[in-house]
């Protein structure tokens, strides 16, 4: 496993240590409309931690996610990457700035295989000229070498060699979400976007997922942030949560803080406003 | 039973009594479909990186074909005329990912259809302002394209008389299948073509610009058509009414699969010798010319019982 964290790779493309803030959102409000989506929400997360947003239904978690890696661009308030303010920044330049993300609604490429759709998470550190990808032979043949290599300690990483060669489309519900983040791995995030990771899954297939979200966490350096409405592995995972109800922030801190906080339990238990 | 002995029998007879003649039209038929499985080629190509029918392809053959024909006409020696053409579908791809794809991010095939029908009516008027509406002679000699014949005997059985510009088309055709066939499965762009196609939300989120990717793919199908246009061109003229014939690409594609590019070129030939072999040994039942008509029947036959083509990729849906 060691080949796989490389220097320039998973643990420090932006030389941050551990502690320090990767990412922070200073007062972004979102809208479609007139429909608030967020309002006037702050919060931060530290490089090398594991960042759980959770909240109710509408709370407005996914948006988040989506102004972070720049599906949608809020407008109010600043992000700052790495220590830098961010301009409207777009999704594939996000990808290109070390954040990935897999999707509440699996977003895999149904046609290609396994092997396939972990290889596009290469795309970005695919170099070689063109002409030597067409004859496939020389540098881009050494070059496709060295990514398959990678690709591979993925796929044994997540325990997913049996379906190396299988059109992700027609994979059961749970190995598509690990298919969509060995995706998300191949791209050597810095900072990893996880939206419910484990819904739908059963309960072993969840202490897998953990298991592995865990091992990226601890054995990559990788930070992540994740959308999670199982409270038990929310509290199992995280270093830090904050909680959103209806695009507001109400909470912010670590789990068993929050956990215990009148507002959040309010939100759950559905308190009239 | 006279009618049964014409249809079953006696076009056979024929066949079996004349096979010079026999594979004339053989030949004839296979010339045309590999000018049908070109144009079916654009097609296959927006499909899938798009998933969107690209009713422009037609047009896009006529106006890389006329832009090579004008500017040779204004005085453009043909081989800078030819690169000046390749210049122009560069450009209009770049355009048209730019004013029509890019506005139209995530919006329903359906409207990126009716995009690609505006683009249509657009590049007619385009063309016609341009270089004028009469057809056009194209410029095979200037280009290097071998036009002469060659009659192969067979015995005292007839002689066959194939013309060098047919051959040409197939070795052409031939190359372009090759050369896209590397470019979608070995290259990174090509993965990434693939990658779009399916989910554009999940190639956003690996890093793929979707721009990037259109304007290449546009511009590829911009090769393909002015490839097309050239041979097409050399076989009758190049004017608007080749847009029409490039709606025969449509049963191509049902038949080939809207998504596999060895499926354009079967079913390309397959329709192509197809309708010339019903025509000739078929048609006179019905008064002639069934050309016309009996591609859409045989692919209308196929769709009964293998929808996604020969060579689709199968729809897979969980329910």
């Amino acid at each position: 496993m060691n080949a796989f964290v490389d220097p320039v790779g998973m643990a420090g493309h932006s030389g941050l240590t551990k502690g320090e803030v990767l990412l922070r959102v200073d007062n972004v409000s979102l809208s479609f409309g007139g429909v608030k989506a967020i309002t006037n929400i702050s919060f931060d997360i530290l490089k090398g931690e594991v960042r759980a947003i959770i909240g109710p239904n509408g709370a407005g978690k996914t948006s988040m996610l989506n102004v972070i890696n720049g599906f949608y661009h809020p407008q109010e308030g600043t992000i700052t990457w790495r220590g830098q303010v961010r301009r409207k920044m777009r999704p594939y330049e996000a990808a290109s700035h070390g954040i990935a993300r897999t999707f509440q609604n699996v977003a895999l490429f149904k046609g290609m295989t396994t092997l396939d759709n972990i290889m596009t998470g290469r795309g970005l550190k695919m170099n070689k000229n063109f002409f030597w990808q067409c004859l496939h032979w020389g540098p881009a043949l050494n070059e496709e070498i060295e990514h398959r290599r990678k690709v591979e300690e993925i796929i044994d990483f997540l325990e997913i060699q049996a379906i190396r060669k299988t059109p992700v489309g027609r994979l059961p519900y749970g190995l598509q979400k690990r298919v969509e983040l060995a995706r998300a791995l191949a791209m050597e995030p810095e900072l990893l976007l996880l939206d419910e990771p484990m819904a739908g899954m059963n309960l072993e297939e969840k202490e897998d997922m953990s298991r592995f979200i865990l091992d990226v966490n601890q054995q990559f350096g990788t930070t992540i942030a994740l959308i999670e409405h199982d409270m038990g592995v929310v509290m199992d995972l995280s270093d830090r949560v904050v909680v959103l109800d209806y695009g507001r922030k109400i909470a912010d801190g670590p789990p068993e803080e929050v956990q215990s906080n009148q507002d959040v339990i309010d939100a759950y238990l559905g308190v009239p406003h | 039973m006279d009618m049964l002995y014409n249809i079953l029998i006696d076009p056979f007879v024929q066949m079996v009594d004349a096979p010079d003649f026999l594979i004339q039209v053989v030949w004839e038929g296979f010339v045309a479909g590999v000018l049908y499985a070109l144009i079916a080629l654009g097609f296959v190509l927006i499909y899938k990186a798009s998933g969107v029918f690209n009713f422009a392809q037609g047009i896009m053959v006529v106006f890389a074909g006329l832009s090579l024909v004008g500017l040779h006409e204004k005085g453009v020696p043909a081989w800078l005329a030819l690169i000046l053409a390749i210049g122009i579908m560069a450009i209009l791809a770049v355009c048209i990912e730019k004013f029509v794809m890019r506005p139209l991010v995530g919006q329903p095939d359906i409207i990126l259809l009716m995009a690609t029908i505006g683009m249509t009516y657009f590049l007619i008027g385009l063309g016609e302002v341009i270089f004028g509406g009469e057809p056009k002679q194209m410029i095979t000699s200037e280009l290097g394209l071998p036009t002469g014949s060659t009659a192969f005997e067979m015995g005292e059985r007839g002689l066959v008389i194939l013309q060098h510009i047919d051959i040409a088309a197939a070795v052409i055709a031939l190359l372009m299948v090759g050369g896209l066939a590397v470019f979608f499965n070995r290259t990174r762009i090509g993965r990434a073509l693939r990658a779009v196609a399916d989910d554009h939300t999940a190639a956003l989120s690996v890093g793929i610009s979707l721009n990037q990717i259109w304007a290449i793919v546009w511009f590829a199908a911009g090769i393909v058509a002015l490839a097309t246009g050239i041979m097409w061109g050399a076989r009758s003229d190049v004017s608007f009414a080749l847009e029409i014939v490039a709606l025969k690409a449509l049963p191509v594609l049902i038949l080939g699969g809207f998504t596999s590019i060895p499926g354009a070129i079967i079913g390309g030939l397959i329709i192509g010798i197809g309708e010339k072999i019903g025509e000739i040994y078929w048609g006179s039942l019905v008064g002639g010319g069934i050309e016309s008509w009996l591609a859409y029947v045989i692919a209308l036959i196929f769709l009964l019982f293998r929808p996604q083509g020969l060579f689709g990729e199968k729809i897979i849906e969980r329910i």
